[in-house]
């Protein structure tokens, strides 16, 4: 049989892995809602003053706790500030959250494991039992041990979630690492006198990076989950910032008289942390080879 | 077997040296003086002087890390000034509660996350399977606290079926203990549940397609048989490890869960503490937490090189 019969029996030409992730995704109805929710979530981001009905901040005791009405959609909160507006402007804090919280993470780990995977010997002996030891305690305890020890604000959240959450990506990475360099590209690109910088950096990161992709699309939900977390047990964002999670720990007094008050922004961070992780899974599934033409 | 255990020991114990390391430096790259934030602001620069001679401050790091590695093994992890109580003393109250609440979690997400699994397994691509697996990924992705408040308010305040929150001993009083643990050991399950639901079905369907299986058929064998004396076995391999993994994730949601229902366990004590900057205390929480998963899964590791002679020669 000739390489052309062959080829064409396989999967069809011409489709870029672009169009046939696209593909494979749009097929998928729980990946295209995800999709829709988080272009909602990045929309109301952006353009938060132009949809917020209200300023989130502005107080009016007059009008505290009244439940929904045509002047204020979702009703107000016990300081008679808009509760839609709040959860506009909440998703700024989630998505930034989860965006910096994310790529801090990622970029930390993926240096640590690829120089804990590249160098073997002592470097990576010392740097993966400093990864196993952090594995070892749960991430939401460690996250809330350094921003305890940081103090809180967006800025300390941000670097206490990024270190929390950094060991996944380096355990990960090192294990990728370790499994590429066996292949005989490297031996090559070694044996043309490249440095090892150049191999980690232009070889080893992008073959490891799909791998990762997955991981950090799915933790983007993560990250968000654990500020709210954080936000929530009150050491996180702190009032009155229009924070999901310290929004649902302010309200929660009110539980029987007005539900709603905390359980509308517990919502919105589970669709989000929902969408992502949909979307995290669908593309895991399209970028994994073994499932290639099943999907 | 036994050269097994003694690497996985000794590895546990490089861990824990090593946790240890990063439990001291925690509080070591604290910003400020910690003797001049116990006298305050008004304290004169001899009593500060004075303080740090006391607390050794002013000995070198690996001093000092000596000392409390030291002081750790006898017990004494240091004085919590929030309770005025020995931080020994705080953990040995708080744990057992926490490690009964986790390991009630643990029973319960095994039985439905094996259940859930291994059905989704067999009737693949069904739409129970479907709506299971949404319905595991809700459960990873809903905040536990808002769960919490979403089930106080339906089976508490409206349903008038359980308890709002409080913790009682079992021994005290069985029934009552028994409807006030309901909410917050379903809730520290859930992701579990769902993570575990996941696992097994995917391990599940892995072992469904080996030939040792289509021999199982092929003999003729019910699928009851072939089901649960065959594949499942070899499924939940993969399965027992998670579970070793999972434990940090358990003890983690104790952290939201105690504070959702007010039940005085590590997770609330951490809470309280790092809340009013009582380090020593945050400290003393990652130690031991950490140090309880890591000798976990070292069990868990031994018993599963028992179970599968394959595991210890990798």
């Amino acid at each position: 049989m000739s390489v052309k019969a062959l080829k064409s029996e396989g999967t069809p030409p011409h489709i870029t892995q672009f169009t046939y992730l696209r593909r494979v995704m749009m097929r998928r109805w729980v990946v295209v809602i995800g999709l829709f929710i988080i272009f909602i979530l990045i929309f109301t981001a952006a353009f938060a003053p132009l949809i917020a009905p209200y300023d989130p901040y502005q107080q009016n005791l007059k009008s505290a706790l009244k439940g929904p009405s045509s002047s204020h959609l979702l009703g107000t909160d016990e300081l008679g500030r808009d509760l839609l507006s709040r959860i506009i402007y909440g998703s700024r804090i989630s998505l930034l959250v989860g965006i910096v919280g994310v790529s801090l993470a990622g970029a930390l780990g993926i240096i640590l494991g690829l120089l804990a995977g590249y160098y073997e010997g002592c470097i990576n002996i010392i740097i993966m039992r400093f990864i196993d030891s952090l594995l070892s305690l749960p991430p939401l305890l460690l996250i809330l041990a350094i921003s305890a020890i940081l103090g809180g604000g967006l800025l300390n959240i941000l670097v206490a979630i990024g270190i929390g959450m950094m060991p996944t990506y380096a355990r990960l990475m090192c294990g990728q690492v370790i499994a590429l360099k066996q292949n005989d590209y490297i031996t090559a690109t070694r044996s043309f006198g490249s440095s090892g910088f150049r191999i980690m950096f232009m070889h080893l990161l992008p073959n490891a990076f799909p791998t990762i992709l997955v991981l950090l699309t799915q933790n983007l939900g993560f990250a968000i989950l654990m500020e709210a977390s954080l936000s929530y047990l009150g050491i996180g964002i702190l009032p009155p910032a229009a924070a999901w999670g310290s929004m649902v720990s302010s309200s929660q007094r009110f539980l029987l008289t007005n539900p709603m008050l905390s359980l509308l922004p517990g919502f919105a961070i589970m669709a989000v942390v929902l969408s992502f992780n949909m979307v995290g899974d669908g593309l895991r599934d399209a970028l994994d080879p073994r499932l290639r033409g099943t999907l | 077997m036994l050269n097994y255990i003694l690497r996985r020991m000794i590895q546990t114990l490089v861990l824990l040296v090593v946790l240890s390391f990063i439990a001291f430096s925690l509080v070591e790259i604290m910003p400020g003086d910690p003797a001049s934030a116990i006298l305050g602001s008004t304290a004169t620069k001899e009593q500060i002087l004075q303080l740090r001679k006391e607390m050794g401050l002013d000995l070198p790091f690996y001093e000092r890390y000596g000392n409390w590695l030291w002081d750790v093994f006898h017990g004494d992890l240091g004085w919590s000034y929030m309770y005025s109580e020995k931080i020994s003393d705080l953990i040995a109250q708080r744990l057992p509660i926490t490690m009964y609440l986790s390991l009630l979690a643990i029973l319960l997400s095994v039985i439905l996350g094996i259940a859930a699994g291994i059905y989704c397994a067999i009737k693949r691509n069904s739409f129970l399977d479907q709506i299971l697996s949404v319905t595991a990924n809700i459960g990873v992705s809903a905040p536990s606290f808002w769960l919490g408040l979403l089930g106080i308010y339906v089976f508490a305040l409206k349903l008038h079926l359980l308890p709002v929150q409080g913790w009682t001993s079992p021994f005290d009083d069985f029934v009552m203990s028994i409807k006030q643990a309901v909410m917050p050991v379903i809730l520290m399950a859930i992701p579990s549940i769902a993570v575990m639901t996941r696992q097994t079905r995917s391990a599940m369907l892995e072992v469904i397609r080996q030939d040792y299986i289509r021999t199982a058929w092929s003999k003729g064998l019910a699928e009851q048989v072939v089901i649960y004396r065959h594949a499942l076995k070899n499924s939940l391999i993969p399965v027992v490890t998670l579970l070793g993994m999972q434990l940090r994730i358990f003890v983690g949601g104790s952290v939201l869960v105690e504070t959702i229902f007010n039940i005085p366990g590590m997770g609330r004590l951490l809470v309280a503490a790092a809340f009013n900057k009582d380090f020593l205390v945050v400290q003393a929480g990652v130690l031991i937490i950490g140090a309880v998963v890591c000798l976990a899964n070292m069990l868990v590791d031994i018993s599963y090189a028992w179970i599968d002679p394959r595991i210890k020669y990798h």
